[in-house]
């Protein structure tokens, strides 16, 4: 196997408060490989996005203890000064947030924000970058971009706010972009439109993609590898088939279960949520964090942390349950009600 | 025209039954205004457009739309939180369009709403033991003494702790949040509740307990629901039926199991096919629309169908010159589209298991 593009080792990212210490990514490992799209499934607070920001430098240890090892392209992320993360975020690593209104300064033009990110990697000239700019602009399905680089964010809708904060985010030609809830403050025809993209410009760019969602339906289209985190780990991960005909663990079946779904015949059809909250990040439940809300724990599950194990392949699963049990649970509570 | 589907087969046929609510050709506009002194009157936002609507007691009327459809103007009109500039509104056989003052206030005890943002509904300086009896407070229902004991019941009833009373809002998570929502609008035994995207804002396992939540609500008071959101699969879930909105329009109105197999207006067939779906057999079975673009401002709609400068199955002059209106389809099924789509255009149903 190649080397992996990214390859995270056992990362904690833990903040001391005046509650507590708040666990938000408590030891996660996995690899990415070149080209992949990565899902990150979670609910808040599940560590999904602290675990990225964590990756593109945005949480420093002056925030946070960080522990663990960020390997990027051979080069362990956590280690390099910042003069040098500098170079590496935005050039090789870009993100792009959910909100693209808060994302882009009201102040200056879309155009001038993209041409400015392009000369703090690069020297090339203004005008250079401006035309870089309106290049990439157009790329993204921008109609008439040399117009619209001179507008203000304002004056782009929503979906095209965040098609220029993906110019933005491509303009470097980036080897991992990072998309954190890129599409959740978008309307359906929208956030279709906006990942067909990301999908077309990944091919185009040969970048490699994470997606963090909430929404597992989000990411059943365009990911190849899926990972399910909950309250700082990740609790399953594996292909887009084994998490979609084939979960192993009760936090997924819930998720699978709490989504409504469009063929159902009847209107009114019950749903099956996850009972409870998420847990406290300075409290996490003993043993396994999902035991309070999960409807199959026994009593090893509130002693003993179950561990990432890999049932076959590239699926894993972090959960005490017998693998036969599993697989007969994901058919009578999950596949029943396709 | 009216919109009448009966999809249960043991209750009477709806054409004998009454509307709750019974909305006649009504319009909003806003106007856009030039000048600060002297202002005048340069256009209008055409934000609801001519909708009539009926919706019958007991069941779930969904509407759905992109931002911007007029979604929720059209249930703040049904409200009565907007006069509308056009149109009538019957609640209950009355016609409640012009009340004023004190009818309107005794109005108010029939209809509630649910908020969107379970952050900016709820003040944060009260508690939610205030919060939650209010309504009380304000209309009378409930002698003063008997007021925390009544409020500690609807909390047990939406699934709070009634020890919680004397919490405030920030103490909460969204979901929570949103159930003290519930609670509110539930206080005074309304007939109907308006529910404006109850559920967007928060996570897929509590969105589930809330919709679980809405429908034992709805059983137990035989509550009248409004809902609406711009995931059509929420909306198709909790609906027994669904209206498609376009640029201050209803397009189209069906049963959600009708709309969902044979969708007829190509906006609801764009977006049925937007929907993400967590099953990727079933999703690649579905035939993308993708709309090019975004929705036409609607201070200027576009002439003859709305959506034809977006529609890909548009035809000129026809779609452009004449305005379509709203025709029987399928039993229940009206839209207004001159060149209907196929049935089982977007999603192919078949009866068989999806292959693993």
């Amino acid at each position: 196997m190649a080397e992996p593009l990214l390859e995270v080792r056992d990362l904690r990212v833990h903040f001391p408060t005046d509650d507590g210490l708040v666990k938000a990514v408590d030891g996660i490992s996995f690899t990415l490989a070149a080209g992949e799209t990565l899902g990150v499934v979670g609910e808040s607070g599940s560590g999904k996005s602290v675990s990225f920001l964590t990756v593109m430098g945005l949480i420093t240890k002056n925030q946070a203890r960080i522990q663990g090892e960020i390997v990027f392209q051979g080069q362990d992320l956590l280690k390099l000064p910042p003069e040098e993360m500098r170079n590496v975020r935005g050039a090789k690593i870009s993100m792009i947030f959910q909100d693209p209104m808060t994302s882009l300064h009201p102040y200056y033009k879309v155009g001038t924000q993209i041409a400015e990110a392009i000369r703090t990697h690069q020297k090339v000239s203004k005008r250079e970058a401006r035309e870089q700019a309106v290049e990439m602009l157009r790329r993204v399905g921008i109609p008439r971009p040399d117009e619209r680089a001179d507008q203000y964010p304002h004056e782009f809708s929503g979906g095209m706010r965040q098609r220029a904060m993906i110019a933005m985010a491509l303009s470097l030609n980036p080897d991992l972009l990072i998309a954190d809830e890129p599409t959740t403050a978008l309307d359906v025809t929208v956030q279709a439109q906006i990942l067909d993209l990301i999908d077309r410009l990944k091919q185009e760019f040969n970048a490699s993609v994470v997606i963090i969602t909430h929404d597992l339906g989000v990411v059943a289209e365009h990911c190849d590898h899926i990972q399910v985190m909950y309250a700082g780990k990740i609790v399953e991960a594996g292909g887009r088939r084994d998490i979609y005909y084939g979960a192993h663990h009760p936090y997924t079946w819930g998720l699978l279960s709490s989504i409504p779904r469009l063929a159902e015949e009847e209107a009114h059809e019950r749903l099956n949520p996850i009972r409870g909250l998420p847990p406290s990040l300075i409290f996490v439940p003993p043993g396994c964090a999902f035991h309070p809300r999960c409807p199959h724990a026994f009593d090893r599950c509130r002693t003993e942390v179950p561990a990432l194990l890999p049932a076959n392949g590239h699926h894993a699963s972090a959960c005490h349950l017998a693998l036969e049990d599993k697989e007969r649970i994901f058919q009578e509570t999950v596949m029943v009600r396709r | 025209m009216s919109v009448q589907v009966n999809e249960r087969p043991d209750e009477a046929p709806v054409e004998e039954r009454r509307p709750l609510v019974r909305i006649r050709g009504v319009r909003k506009l806003f106007p856009i205004t030039r000048g600060i002194i002297f202002q005048k009157h340069i256009g209008d936002v055409h934000a609801v457009d001519g909708v009539d609507l009926d919706i019958y007691p007991g069941e779930t009327v969904g509407l759905v739309g992109e931002t911007g459809c007029g979604k929720s103007t059209l249930a703040r009109v049904v409200m009565r939180l907007y006069d509308a500039t056009e149109g009538t509104i019957e609640f209950d056989g009355r016609d409640i369009t012009d009340l004023k003052g004190r009818e309107l206030r005794l109005l108010r005890r029939d209809m509630q709403m649910i908020f969107q943002d379970p952050f900016a509904s709820l003040n944060p300086r009260k508690t939610i033991g205030s919060i939650i009896g209010e309504p009380f407070r304000l209309h009378h229902t409930v002698p003063r003494n008997r007021i925390k004991a009544e409020v500690q019941q609807l909390m047990e009833l939406v699934g709070l702790n009634p020890e919680h009373y004397n919490r405030y809002p920030h103490e909460f998570s969204g979901g929570q949040r949103q159930r003290i929502g519930v609670a509110r609008s539930l206080a005074l035994r309304p007939k109907l509740i308006v529910c404006d995207e109850p559920v967007s804002a928060l996570d897929v396992s509590i969105q589930a307990q809330i919709l679980n939540l809405l429908e034992d609500l709805q059983e137990e008071f035989n509550l009248t629901y409004l809902f609406i959101a711009h995931d059509l699969a929420v909306v198709k879930h909790v609906s027994d039926r669904v209206a498609v909105m376009y640029l201050g329009k209803i397009v189209e109105m069906a049963a959600g199991a009708t709309l969902y197999r044979n969708p007829k207006h190509p906006y609801t067939g764009a977006l049925l096919s937007a929907v993400p779906i967590a099953d990727p057999d079933l999703a690649a079975q579905k035939k993308r629309i993708i709309l090019e673009g975004d929705v036409p401002s609607p201070i200027d709609p576009p002439s003859g169908c709305r959506f034809h400068p977006r529609c890909p199955n548009a035809q000129f002059p026809k779609c452009r010159d004449e305005e379509p209106f709203l025709e029987p389809h399928h039993p229940g099924q009206v839209a207004a589209c001159h060149f209907p789509l196929e049935d089982r255009a977007v999603i192919e149903t078949t009866d068989a298991e999806p292959v693993h």
